[in-house]
């Protein structure tokens, strides 16, 4: 790791004026993506600026039909809490998925969605459902907030508070993970919701994205697997990698959307 | 940059000055000779670095030193008391859990956080939370087997 300095922030504002006066700074949550890069020199940030010591950032609320994650709250805490598995068991089921136990006692919802790796978990959750993002600046549909790979709509100075996810009518995530790395080689997430059916894409292309395909024929044909028997999603600028061609990738999308479909009911 | 850090370790106070990028386990291993604790693969996937902190497993190889101040960390020269193993660590001996030992503190400090939220664990729910602990030598078989032995012995 190349040096840095390091700042403890108490408030959202006194975090977001850090990141303000130095363009350089980087935010820290978890860790669990930031610490390894770090350590193998890909980013060099001049100062970390820790969120762990705001008050307020973590937690979770179930009001209504609206489930509220705060920023920090730790993947193992939204796997195991009652109320997210009450309100959205898929959204809990995809929490418990993430990387392994250690990783999902330190990693935040927060820090994986500001990250938006092209193969995390939560962006398909949250683009799936419809989820708002709760900013220190606005709020942003999950559909404006990831832009690409490794990027969203957040501002240098931007950080993100919480995320508000709508109780959908039922939902599923499956994932097709890397035998090795356990990141998704493809996963979708589906949802019926109060706002049409939408299926998320993770792991497949540049970043997370809607299955426009996949959405039209279960809106038309009705929620159920067999809706999606024949519909082919393109290929076209998906990954193509060691683990899997782009062709290989498209199919999946498929098949991990009526695997997710069935597991919905 | 040096930063000052106060945190409990296996119940003690401890404070030490380092630097913003010194890892937690490097604060364990370099500054408090405290051994146990390995680095195995430095990068987040084997778990041999496994402590706890505030009660729960975490890789401590991915956490900063300034990221645990104030928390209360338990390694496994924490485990023992009075000279008598942990049960898990009991386990692990009696059943041989393991081979050539490298990946052992992380495995035990893995299994006493399963276990201290799910006293019946089945096989497969141990071998799932196993899943960020890696062992080269055994196969996991007796590792699986010492973890059913020591939930049975914790149970009473």
């Amino acid at each position: 790791m190349y040096a840095f300095t390091y700042q403890k922030p108490k408030t959202v504002a006194e975090a977001a004026a850090a990141l303000a006066a130095d363009g350089d700074a980087k935010v820290v949550s978890g860790g669990q993506t930031l610490i390894p890069t770090l350590k193998q020199r890909l980013a060099a940030p001049s100062a970390l600026v820790d969120l762990g010591s705001i008050e307020g950032l973590a937690g979770i609320t179930v009001a209504g039909d609206t489930v509220t994650i705060g920023a920090m709250t730790k993947h193992a805490a939204v796997a195991h809490s009652a109320e997210v598995q009450g309100a959205i068991p898929a959204l809990a089921a995809l929490a418990e998925g993430i990387g392994d136990p250690q990783v999902r006692n330190r990693g935040t919802i927060g820090g994986s969605i500001a990250n938006h790796d092209p193969a995390a978990d939560y962006p398909a959750g949250c683009l799936g459902l419809g989820a708002t993002i709760v900013t220190s600046k606005r709020e942003l549909s999950a559909d404006d907030f990831f832009t690409g790979m490794f990027s969203t709509a957040l501002e240098d100075d931007e950080l993100v508070t919480a995320v508000r996810f709508p109780k959908p009518k039922r939902a599923a995530y499956a994932k097709f993970p890397n035998p090795a790395s356990r990141y998704a080689i493809v996963g979708v997430f589906v949802a019926d919701t109060a706002s049409g059916i939408r299926v998320a894409v993770t792991g497949a292309g540049g970043g997370v994205f809607r299955a426009t395909e996949l959405e039209a024929a279960l809106t038309a044909k009705g929620f159920a697997a067999g809706s999606l028997d024949g519909v082919t999603v393109s290929s076209d600028g998906l990954n193509s990698d060691i683990h899997a061609s782009a062709e290989y990738r498209a199919h999946l999308i498929t098949v991990m959307a009526k695997r997710a479909v069935a597991a919905a009911g | 940059m040096q930063v000052e850090v106060s945190l409990t370790v296996n119940g003690a106070a401890v404070t030490a000055t380092v630097e913003p990028r010194t890892l937690l386990v490097q604060l364990l291993r370099e500054h408090l000779a405290l051994t146990g604790t390995h680095v195995g693969c430095d990068t987040s996937q084997c778990g041999a670095c496994v402590v706890h902190v505030n009660g729960a497993s975490v890789k401590s190889c991915t956490m900063l030193a300034v990221q645990a101040d104030g928390a209360s960390v338990t390694t496994i020269e924490g485990l023992a008391t009075d000279g008598t193993l942990h049960p898990v660590q009991e386990a692990f001996r009696e059943h041989h859990g393991l081979q050539c030992g490298f990946c052992t503190p992380g495995m035990v400090m893995s299994a006493v956080d399963l276990l201290q939220n799910n006293t019946s664990p089945s096989e497969a729910e141990i071998r799932e939370w196993l899943e960020g602990n890696i062992c080269r030598c055994t196969g996991y078989h007796n590792i699986v087997k010492a973890v059913q032995h020591a939930a049975a012995a914790m149970r009473g």
